[in-house]
């Protein structure tokens, strides 16, 4: 069975091609066949494989296929390999799978695109270029599977290329991840220097005999690669593409958000593992980045009138608490919370995608309502989705994935009480948006009539992933709560356990406790805010600070603002003032001088032989006298 | 036979050269000019005549003969350029062929 490992990112691989030659030719239904058969082969040889490594694992817990050299260069040699250990089996099995639920949900909603095949071509691509990256077996596959992505993403965002505002939301999000990228590529060649081999296993098997634990390179390169990872990521301070990337089709949301390209920092930072352990300072870079994204990202969301973009900047501040758990050393919890996260994010975004669809294309929430009644499914998997995202306690996979992270970012080897804090009011915040975006939009009346009932290639997909949203995080249970680790367990061949900290069970019980009583208490605020009383929301912001207040939550606090004056004004001014291009100068004086010495000298040329005679003779005469004197 | 010292032969071969260069910087008429060039090539004679005499050695007058053949075939070619010349300009003055100034 591992020898159809080359199968999974091949089949995507196929469908792009398949389609983007012949797509306009085979029509839609034909499209929509090899588009979601791709995939679902693909997650389907996944799930085959995966079965075989939990019951049959691999020597080492680690399989490898070498298909052929890529490069080979003196000592400089790169394979196309791939590497299958736990985490990149995790990796694929969700990109795979969730990306499966998201192309089969396309179908019914891109039915009516005259892109229809274009469309899948791209979200092959994407899925393909996603599984190179989780896959490859040295890090410039990995890179080359990264811009893939990124690719993709700016295709997607500006499928509908008519609306300039879409051209642009693309083209931001391109450039603001090649900052990311370009660090990271700094990153690759530093440790290319060091190890002088770009394999990954390689490269962690190595590296702590190279350097001894806080070298500066190795905080050098592991910043650099967080500074990519922090890009694709969409984390502070590069976080303000992604509220802007919701301008793509809404499958292409869920698919960027859930199971591909924000997850490839995660990925990339859990698979470096081995250096960022020896760079303790990057570990803790690691950590306030992700403290400090889950509640920016997490604030902007409370004032958010647009539904994707609510949970745009849900995502962005749910991957920040994954990046705390990288960063406090909680591998494994990252990991997991990244699974679950596929699965509700994935299930908010088809589940908005639907409720947008019902609604006239209209995504401002307030303009929606009462609509628990009329979509019914849609309801049920949303609030589901919800619920898991808000970390309601117990009954929900979101809960055991989150208390987790917020445990560690307390007890963890890195962690701090200021990260923990961080963290539950990360989560406090979390609920209230969640539930609010809930309420206003399912309860209440109904203010606009159905123009689009959902059938079974919306449903099915949404109850798949409701299913998991749900019951996923019964795989691995707190210590407190039944003590299950099979997720954990299943991690500890590829990432290292969770060595060090502090363990009080008392502690732990009263984190648990508080988390869950805060999430209760701001979704019991969100519905009396929002459903019950809705006055105290307006008035509060009809006075002049509430109204500021939320301005400058709604833009995202400000950072885009920030960003205008800091870095584009003065490079749109600079390169305004320098549109005569200044070094230019000198070259264009270069001939300008030889075009004087021409008309110059033009004036010697009189066609009369008697002067040209004369000048002979001054020539020779010069030329006598210099060497008669000399 | 009176023997005349080098100095004195190249003095007046000196002389014979600046006549020709001086002729050939301020004549107009293009046949003199020719002239002129004449002068100077027999002057450069006169000088290896007086060279070789000194050094009692054929060479300077073996470079003579050669100069000879050389101004004869010049000559040719000098004159035809001017039969050529006065038909397209009706003058033998040099500066009427000033078209190719710059």
């Amino acid at each position: 069975m591992y020898d159809l490992l080359w199968l999974v990112p091949t089949f995507p691989f196929l469908g792009f091609l398949i389609l983007a030659i012949f797509g306009k030719k085979i029509g839609k239904k034909l499209s929509a066949v090899v588009g979601v058969g791709s995939i679902g082969l693909s997650a389907l040889i996944t799930i085959l494989i995966g079965i075989q490594f939990l019951t049959n694992p691999p020597e080492g817990h680690a399989f490898v296929q070498t298909l052929w050299t890529w490069i080979a260069a003196d000592d400089f040699k790169v394979n196309i390999a791939f590497h299958l250990d736990a985490l990149s089996m995790v990796f694929a099995f969700v990109v795979t799978f969730v990306g499966f639920w998201i192309h089969l949900y396309s179908t019914e909603y891109m039915a009516d695109d005259e892109g229809f095949s274009r469309f899948f071509a791209y979200m092959n691509l994407f899925v393909g270029a996603m599984l190179m990256l989780v896959m490859g077996d040295n890090l410039l596959l990995l890179y080359l599977g990264w811009e893939g992505v990124g690719l993709c993403s700016y295709l997607l965002i500006g499928f509908w290329y008519r609306d300039p505002a879409n051209g642009y939301a693309a083209r931001k999000a391109f450039i603001v991840t090649r900052v990311g990228d370009a660090a990271m590529a700094v990153g690759l060649f530093m440790l290319f220097y060091s190890f002088n081999s770009l394999n990954i296993q390689e490269i962690l098997s190595v590296a702590p005999h190279v350097w001894s634990p806080g070298n500066k390179l190795a905080v050098a390169s592991t910043l650099l690669l967080l500074g990519g990872a922090v890009g694709k990521s969409a984390q502070l301070p590069l976080q303000v593409w992604l509220p802007d990337a919701m301008a793509g089709p809404t499958p292409t949301s869920a698919l960027i958000h859930a199971a591909t390209m924000v997850t490839a920092g995660v990925y990339l930072i859990a698979r470096m593992n081995g250096i960022y352990l020896l760079a303790p300072l990057s570990m803790t870079a690691v950590a306030i980045v992700g403290a400090a994204t889950l509640l920016v990202a997490g604030f902007a969301g409370m004032a958010q009138t647009d539904i994707k973009r609510v949970l745009a900047y849900s995502t962005v501040s749910q991957i920040g608490y994954m990046f705390l758990a990288l960063g406090v050393g909680a591998w494994s919890a990252g990991v997991f919370h990244f699974m679950i996260h596929a699965f509700f994010k994935a299930l908010l975004f088809l589940a908005a995608g639907a409720i947008i669809l019902a609604q006239h294309h209209e995504q401002n929430m307030f303009k929606m309502g009462g609509l628990a009644k009329a979509l019914p499914v849609t309801f049920w998997t949303f609030l589901i989705g919800s619920a898991s995202l808000a970390a309601l306690p117990l009954i929900t996979a979101g809960f055991y994935s989150k208390d987790a992270i917020i445990w560690y970012a307390w007890s963890g080897p890195n962690g701090s009480i200021y990260l923990w804090m961080a963290a539950v009011f990360g989560a406090m915040v979390t609920a209230f948006y969640t539930f609010r975006m809930v309420f206003v939009t399912f309860f209440g009346e109904q203010k606009m009539e159905i123009s689009h009932y959902p059938t079974w290639r919306v449903h099915i997909p949404l109850i798949a992933l409701a299913f998991f949203a749900l019951f996923g995080g019964f795989i691995e249970l707190p210590g407190t709560l039944g003590h299950l680790t099979l997720f954990s367990d299943f991690m500890k061949s590829a990432l290292p356990v969770v060595e060090g900290g502090h363990h009080e069970v008392s502690l732990e019980i009263f984190s648990q406790v508080l988390t869950a009583v805060l999430a209760l208490v701001s979704i019991f605020v969100a519905y009396y805010l929002y459903l019950k009383n809705m006055q105290i929301v307006t008035n509060f912001t009809s006075t002049k600070f509430g109204h500021g207040l939320q301005q400058f939550l709604l833009s995202g606090l400000g950072f885009d603002w920030l960003y205008e004056r800091l870095f584009i004004r003065p490079y749109v001014w600079l390169s305004r003032t320098n549109k005569r291009d200044f070094i230019d100068f000198f070259y264009v004086f270069l001939p300008w001088l030889a075009r004087q010495f021409h008309y110059l000298f033009k004036y010697t040329q009189t066609g009369k032989v008697r002067r040209y005679v004369v000048g002979i003779v001054f020539g020779v005469l010069v030329s006598i006298t210099i060497v008669v004197i000399l | 036979m009176i023997a005349i010292s080098l100095n004195t032969g190249l003095i007046i071969a000196s002389i014979m050269f600046f006549t020709g260069l001086i002729g050939v910087m301020i004549r107009k008429n293009i046949m003199f000019m020719l002239i002129s060039i004449e002068i100077m090539l027999n002057a450069a004679g006169l000088a290896f005549v007086f060279a070789g005499a000194q050094h009692g050695q054929a060479d300077g007058q073996i470079m003579f003969l050669f100069i000879l053949t050389t101004a004869a075939a010049e000559v040719a070619v000098g004159l035809a350029l001017i039969i050529q010349f006065y038909q397209k300009f009706k003058t033998l003055n040099s500066d009427a062929a000033n078209n190719m100034r710059g």
